[in-house]
Parts: C-alpha cells; structure tokens; sequence
C-alpha cells in the first residue's frame, strides 16, 4: 500500500513538472502556431538564473526567504527570455512553420552551448532548502518534500492560468485566438500583443519548473531542459494542442504511467509505455483529450 | 459599365485591385466604388472573388497572396495596414460561415468585439436581438445557424462604424431565418452603409441599391441594383444560366 501511495505522489510530482513545461508549450502552440523547440531552454534558464542568484544575488541564498527570492529571479527570467524570444526571432516568422522550427531548434542547441560555455557540461549541486530534503509521512508512505512543493506548484500554477484566461480581458483574447485567430484580428485587436504574454507566461512557468525541478533532482545541468522538452511535447498532444486543463489531465496520465511501469516493469519500459500512449491517443482521438479550447 | 453611384462621396474606393493566391490570379484589376449610404450588393458565380475582394479590403489575404491596386476609405489609404488597426478605424466584418467563437458564451462573444474607444452599444444590439441578451451565458458553438449569425452581426453593432463588409449573412439559413436577417440588415443599413456578397437574389432585390457584378477576376457590371434585376436576360447572363429556384423557394445565383 505504501508503495502504492509513494509511487502515486512521486509520479505526481513527476506531472507536476511536465504540466508545467506543457502548459505554456501548449499555449503557445494553440493561440500562435509555433511549435517552439526553445521551450526547454526557457526550463534551464529559469534553473540556472536561480542557482546563480541563490549564490550571488544579495538578500538571496539556499534556504528561507533568500529562496524564494532567488526562485523568483529564476522565473522573472524565464519570463524576459520567453518575451525576447518571441519579439525578436519568432515575430518575424509567423505562418512560416518551418523557419520557426528551425531557428526555435537553432536557439536550444545554441542556449545549451552558451550554458556550457558559461558553467561547464557538468551538473551543478542545485540549492536546496532543508524542508525540502526532509520527506513527509502520507499513509504509511515517506514522500520527499520535494515532490510535494512541485505539485503544490502545478496546482497553483493551473488555478492561476485558469482565472486568467476566464476572468480578464487577456484571457479571453487568448481563448478566442486559440479557437480562430484571424477572427480576433478582424474584430479590431492586436493579437500579437497576446502572443508576446502568452510567450511571458509559458517562460515563466517552465522557469519554474526548472527551479523546482532542481530541488527535486538536486543538480541542475544545461541538457536538462531538453529531455523535459520531449516529455512535455508529448503531454501537450495527448492534452489536446492549446488546451491548460487537458495539459493537466494527460501531464497526471503520463507521470503515473511512466512511474508505474518503471517501478513495476523494467527502467526505462515506462518511457515506452508513454510512447504507446501517444500513439493510441493519436489513433484514436487525434485533436487530443481537450480539442481546441483553451480551458476545456 | 454604368456611371459612379448617384448621391456623394463614396465611402469605399476600390481601384485596380489584384489578388494572386499561389499563382492562381483571383481579381485582376476591378475597381468599384461603394456608396456613402444604403446596400451596395457584390454579386457574381461561385468561385469569382467576392469573399477574396471583402478579405483584400480587410488586408486579410493569406500570406504569400499577392495583392496591389488601391483601397480607399475616405481619405485614408487602407493598403498595407494590419486589420485591426483598419477595423478600429470603423470597418465592421461579419465574415462567411458567421466565425463567432464556439467555445466562448454570447456574452463573451460580445465582450471580445469591444473597442476601447466609445461606449459599446449594447442596447442596440439587444433592441435588435433580444435573443442574444436572453442567451448571455450559452455557448456560442450550442446556438442554431440563425443565432450565430445574429451574434456576428450584432458583434460589429457594439461598435460606430463607417462602413460594414458582411459576406453571405443568409447562406445556410431556414427561409424564416433568412427573412429576419434581410430585416436586420434593412434597419442597419438605414445608419451605417454596406458592401454585401448574397447568392439569394430575394435578399438582394430587398435590400440592395446597387449591385457590383464581378466575372472573371474582373468587374462585368455595375449600377442601380433594381436596373440590374429588372432585366431577367441580363441578369442571366451575367449571374449565370438564370436564377434557379433554391429549396426554400427563393430565387438564388446558381449555378
């Protein structure tokens, strides 16, 4: 039993972060059309900004108020880079699908580079604040801190997304755009001006992902993002393209799956088992759980 | 080709205009003018670019789409300007196939078409169609053909515009329905003028005050609207092989 409830809230906190890589991944895909391949650079940012300010910053550190402090730097971050990217290199490619995915492919490959250049390949020990190395008892099972801050975030993280896009005027532009975007043009509104948020938005939530997900993994390393970046691509499909609540339900499905078969079948089977999905997801209900709609 | 249209300054200048869609050249130099008040119907056989004529004003052609000649609203040169820059300056759309959003409420529908500058009018919109006020918070994509239209219409009447580009409001639609639609439109355009693409020739023979007819990429006739109807020899052969009863009864272009 107490395997079960430990396999169940690890595999959680494994959802947690793809949700929140593919929550903005999926955003942007659905309001804009960019399939975006630097999205996982967004991740290792947001870890890396948080590392060096929980070393460098002043008023910041690893444990505390000084940690959330330098989470918050990681996040900011992650925000600024999504919004340069998107007004600097996507902008100017927008419909021209194959130039965007080669320069968001371009701008991983050369953001990992830079990360290596500037701290090395190796993984680096990531900030941990003592809370989160302790493990709390949950019926009979021990779970580490760690994965219970990454779902307390995820949930957090998709009741905020989800009161945005419903409650403010932004919101519902992006909704609308997801559904049909030159109509929103056709009604007088700029809608790159909610592409540049929607990037902002997607940034910083991947930021957070990364500086959470060094917590929990306790290193950080430039490849990081990129791995994530796969896992999370997969989540954004079978969640249905645009959709945060469907990114939610297929972010649960893919972390418990892959955390199931790992532990019961042989390592590495789950990450097959998660390909199967997608498959049968594609074979079977193509647009997704969610179709297109921002927060169905 | 018969004279400008009688009464004032046009409120639409189309000159010269092309469009070249991956290499196929859809409008080849036409040039119309639309009428500061009252319908100005565009009329012509599937495929030969109404839609693709209200999209180029709109500057919504595709990229890649070619498009030159000249558009003008007044004094300013529409070319070249994003769309929603040109819908804030008082361009109302209603596009085919009504475009309102499936998965937003009525309310929401409304809310989005809401430009910052003026109040909107909401109690336009709902003395049009209190049904839209009654079915706030339903889904758009639940309403019947009829009702969508309706919301997209009663979503460019929130706002003052100068001039409104509706394209095939009846196409689709129950005959009562169509009815209550030439109604609105008839009511509309006493305030703010129109460019309208209709296939039903009833619809057309209620509203319209002139008629553009474009064949082959190009502009075959253009006038009185009524001049236009009276003739059943020209009127078959510029619209096609006559007009043909559809299965509501009412007479549309075909085929």
């Amino acid at each position: 039993m107490s395997t079960i409830v430990l396999l169940t809230l690890t595999g959680l906190g494994l959802a947690a972060l793809y949700f929140l890589v593919a929550s903005g991944l999926s955003l942007v895909f659905g309001l804009a059309d960019v399939l975006n391949f630097a999205h996982g650079l967004f991740l290792s940012v947001g870890a890396y900004a948080t590392w060096w300010a929980a070393g460098n910053l002043p008023g910041a550190g690893p444990s505390g108020f000084g940690f959330v402090l330098a989470v918050a730097v990681g996040v900011l971050a992650g925000a600024v880079v999504g919004m340069a990217v998107e007004l600097i290199m996507i902008r100017p490619l927008y419909s021209r699908t194959i130039e965007q995915v080669l320069v968001t492919v371009g701008l991983s490959l050369a953001g990992v580079a830079l990360l290596q250049a500037t701290w090395g390949a190796d993984a680096r020990p990531f900030p941990r604040p003592d809370w989160t190395q302790r493990v709390t008892p949950v019926l009979g099972a021990k779970v580490p801190n760690s994965g219970l801050l990454l779902i307390l975030a995820a949930v957090v993280v998709l009741a905020a997304l989800l009161g945005f896009l419903r409650y403010t005027r932004y919101g519902l532009v992006i909704r609308a755009g997801v559904e049909n975007r030159e109509m929103v043009t056709a009604l007088g509104i700029d809608v790159r001006k909610a592409f540049t948020l929607v990037f902002a938005i997607g940034g910083a939530a991947a930021a957070l992902a990364g500086a959470l997900g060094g917590v929990y993994f306790g290193s950080v390393s430039p490849g990081q993002g990129g791995s994530l970046l796969i896992f999370a691509f997969i989540v954004v499909v079978i969640g249905g393209m645009g959709s945060v609540v469907g990114s939610a339900y297929a972010a649960v499905a893919v972390g418990l799956l892959q955390q199931f078969v790992n532990y019961y079948g042989t390592s590495g089977a789950g990450d097959v088992c998660v390909v199967a999905l997608l498959a049968i997801v594609l074979l079977l209900r193509p647009q997704g759980i969610a179709g297109r709609a921002a927060t169905t | 080709m018969s004279g400008p249209p009688p009464d004032g300054v046009p409120v639409l200048e189309v000159s010269d205009l092309s469009v070249r869609i991956a290499g196929l050249h859809i409008l080849q130099g036409v040039s119309f003018t639309v009428a500061p008040s009252g319908v100005t119907v565009l009329l012509g056989r599937n495929g030969v670019g109404k839609t693709t004529t209200l999209r180029a004003v709109l500057g919504l052609t595709p990229r890649g789409g070619e498009v030159r000649g000249t558009v003008r609203m007044g004094d300013r040169l529409l070319g070249g300007e994003p769309t929603h820059r040109l819908v804030r300056g008082g361009l109302g759309y209603v596009p085919e196939d009504r475009c309102v959003f499936a998965g937003l409420t009525v309310t929401e529908n409304l809310r989005l078409a809401e430009r910052r500058s003026g109040t909107p009018a909401y109690d336009r919109v709902f003395e049009l169609f209190p049904e839209l006020n009654r079915r706030g918070r339903q889904r758009a994509g639940s309403l019947s053909g009829g009702q969508q239209q309706m919301l997209a219409i009663g979503r460019v009447l929130l706002n003052d515009n100068r001039l409104l580009l509706v394209d095939e409001p009846t196409k689709g639609l129950a005959p009562k329905v169509v009815t209550e639609v030439a109604e609105v439109l008839e009511r509309v355009a006493v305030a703010v003028p129109v460019l309208l693409v209709e296939q039903n020739l009833a619809v057309v023979r209620r509203l319209a005050r002139d008629a553009v007819v474009l064949a082959a990429g190009r502009v075959a006739w253009a006038g009185d609207a009524n001049e236009l109807l009276r003739e059943p020899e020209l009127t078959r052969s510029l619209l096609g092989v006559g007009t043909v009863a559809s299965s509501d009864g009412a007479e549309v272009v075909g085929p």
